[in-house]
């Protein structure tokens, strides 16, 4: 069974009233095209968010890196600059839109649409509540792994059709790189798949706790440092610093978007900083307990039950408990994502192959054997729990 | 003007022969990609059959396959397929070898 955001919102009295006086006054049951229009509003809402998301992400970088280095940073375009990237938007709008003459034209058009349906698409399964979901996919985690894997696609078409050396290097370079570390990534997601039971990104996150030692990260020697290959693999899918080599500048000029300008290049960019975004997201809810709030705030049960407040109340309190508790999660890991990129130096492209396939796909797969061997061993208990049974002596700890 | 990087010369359409690194890459990555398509379905099943007292049945498999692919590492590894810059340079037993030949 799907959940989606609209099985969420149907569970309240006022939408079933809602539909009701609407079908009442057109007539004929249009419960139907309410769900759509609604599922509607909420998929245009989130797509919407995300894009401010991804222009407050070039904001944010170009802030925190200036506060790395000393510097100002942006502060001319509302208070503080915050406003600095729509008047980046707008200047990108507005620029000419610049084809070149020798290149790919389908191609070099349908690239950057590629990259941003690629990383749009992704957000169709992130669990930001248990209930803000838009859809709970039962097999979310390979949906994404196969969605994701288009900006790979769209950043070797768009070196390529562009005919320039600079953007093909850029596009190859690009393209190995997205498609080696996808390896590592996919290994560990499937050693937290094999913890979790489930594919879908709900059961993935309420198979964790809302206390950090509930969470996957710090559940077995394994996971713990299959979160750091997961992290690793992360920022060279995104083509972020220190192995952001598609896009050299001492070398390539900007890489596989040398020729882009305007809107197509926007899209590029927003592509990028929307990913690192999602991916932060998907790496807090597959290791860090994504929404989970502790004592069980999140179902709004301590609310409704001890503290007598409504349930409508109750209930929406919870989950805005939990987006709080996600977003907190993704913001830290965004926050570290600029500053390893602003700390470390960039790789070269023989040392990038050496640490992708070398070190991180093996300790990858030992990791994979090691969960899966602890999972055996231990019935599933995390380290605490058998501590706490070695200690407390009263078999089983806290279960 | 000399090459680039990868052996590419500056000038000239981009739309040309290019480094088989990158094609070699590609090829170990499928191999990969395939496998943990594979392994997705044993992996989302295999805390039901741990809780049931089967996990042993999907454990063997597992480590099985995983042993199978670990081989193919060692095996692209000796082969020198994972070496971005790989050496072409002959070794003396080997010229010696070549030259009695």
């Amino acid at each position: 069974m799907n959940e989606t955001i609209v099985s969420y919102l149907s569970q309240f009295e006022s939408s079933e009233k809602l539909i009701a006086s609407i079908n009442q006054g057109l007539g004929f049951d249009a419960t139907g095209i309410v769900v759509f229009v609604t599922f509607f509003i909420a998929a245009f809402i989130m797509v919407n968010l995300l894009a401010a998301v991804g222009g407050l992400g070039t904001y944010a970088e170009r802030k925190i890196s200036a506060d790395i280095q000393m510097r100002q940073g942006p502060n001319r375009v509302g208070p503080y600059g915050i406003l600095q990237f729509l008047a980046d938007g707008v200047k990108m709008i507005l620029k000419e839109d610049v084809i070149p003459a020798a290149s790919d034209k389908v191609l070099f058009t349908l690239a950057p649409l590629l990259a941003i349906i690629g990383v749009f698409s992704t957000i169709a399964v992130l669990p930001w509540s248990s209930g803000l979901t838009l859809t709970n996919l039962n097999m979310g985690v390979v949906y994404l792994i196969g969605v994701g894997s288009l900006v790979g696609v769209a950043v070797f078409l768009g070196g390529y059709s562009s005919n320039s050396k600079w953007s093909m290097l850029g596009g190859m370079r690009g393209a190995s790189q997205i498609i080696s570390y996808e390896v590592p990534v996919t290994l560990s997601v499937i050693a937290i798949v094999l913890m979790s039971g489930g594919l879908s990104f709900n059961t993935l996150v309420e198979s964790q706790g809302g206390w950090p030692h509930q969470w996957y990260v710090l559940h077995n020697p394994f996971t713990f440092i299959g979160f750091f290959v997961f992290f690793i693999g992360m920022l060279a899918e995104t083509n972020r610093a220190p192995f952001d080599l598609p896009e050299a500048e001492s070398e390539l000029v900007s890489g596989y978007h040398t020729e882009y300008t305007g809107m197509r290049f926007a899209f590029f960019a927003l592509a990028e900083y929307v990913e690192v975004f999602v991916l932060c997201a998907i790496c807090a809810s597959l290791f860090l307990g994504g929404y989970k709030v502790p004592l069980d705030l999140g179902t709004g049960k301590l609310f409704i039950e001890k503290m007598g407040v409504p349930a409508v109340i109750g209930k929406n309190v919870g989950q805005f408990l939990q987006l709080g508790s996600i977003v907190t999660k993704t913001i830290i890991l965004y926050y570290v994502v600029i500053w390893v990129r602003w700390t470390l130096p960039r790789l070269r492209v023989d040392q990038l192959m050496t640490l992708c396939w070398k070190y991180l796909t093996p300790i990858a797969l030992f990791n994979l054997i090691g969960v899966a061997i602890w999972m055996y061993a231990f019935e599933g208990h995390s380290v605490w729990e058998l501590l706490a049974s070695l200690g407390g002596g009263h078999g089983g700890g806290h279960h | 003007m000399t090459p680039y990087e990868c052996g590419e010369i500056p000038v000239g359409s981009a739309w040309s022969n290019f480094n088989v690194r990158f094609y070699v890459v590609s090829l170990v990555f499928i191999i990969f990609d395939v496998e943990g398509a594979l392994m997705f379905p044993v992996a989302a099943v295999f805390k039901k059959f741990n809780e049931i007292g089967e996990g042993g049945v999907l454990l063997g498999s597992l480590l099985l396959f995983i042993v199978v692919l670990v081989m193919g590492v060692v095996y692209c590894w000796k082969k020198g397929d994972l070496d971005w810059v790989r050496s072409f340079q002959v070794s003396e037993e080997e010229l010696a070898r070549q030259q009695e030949g």
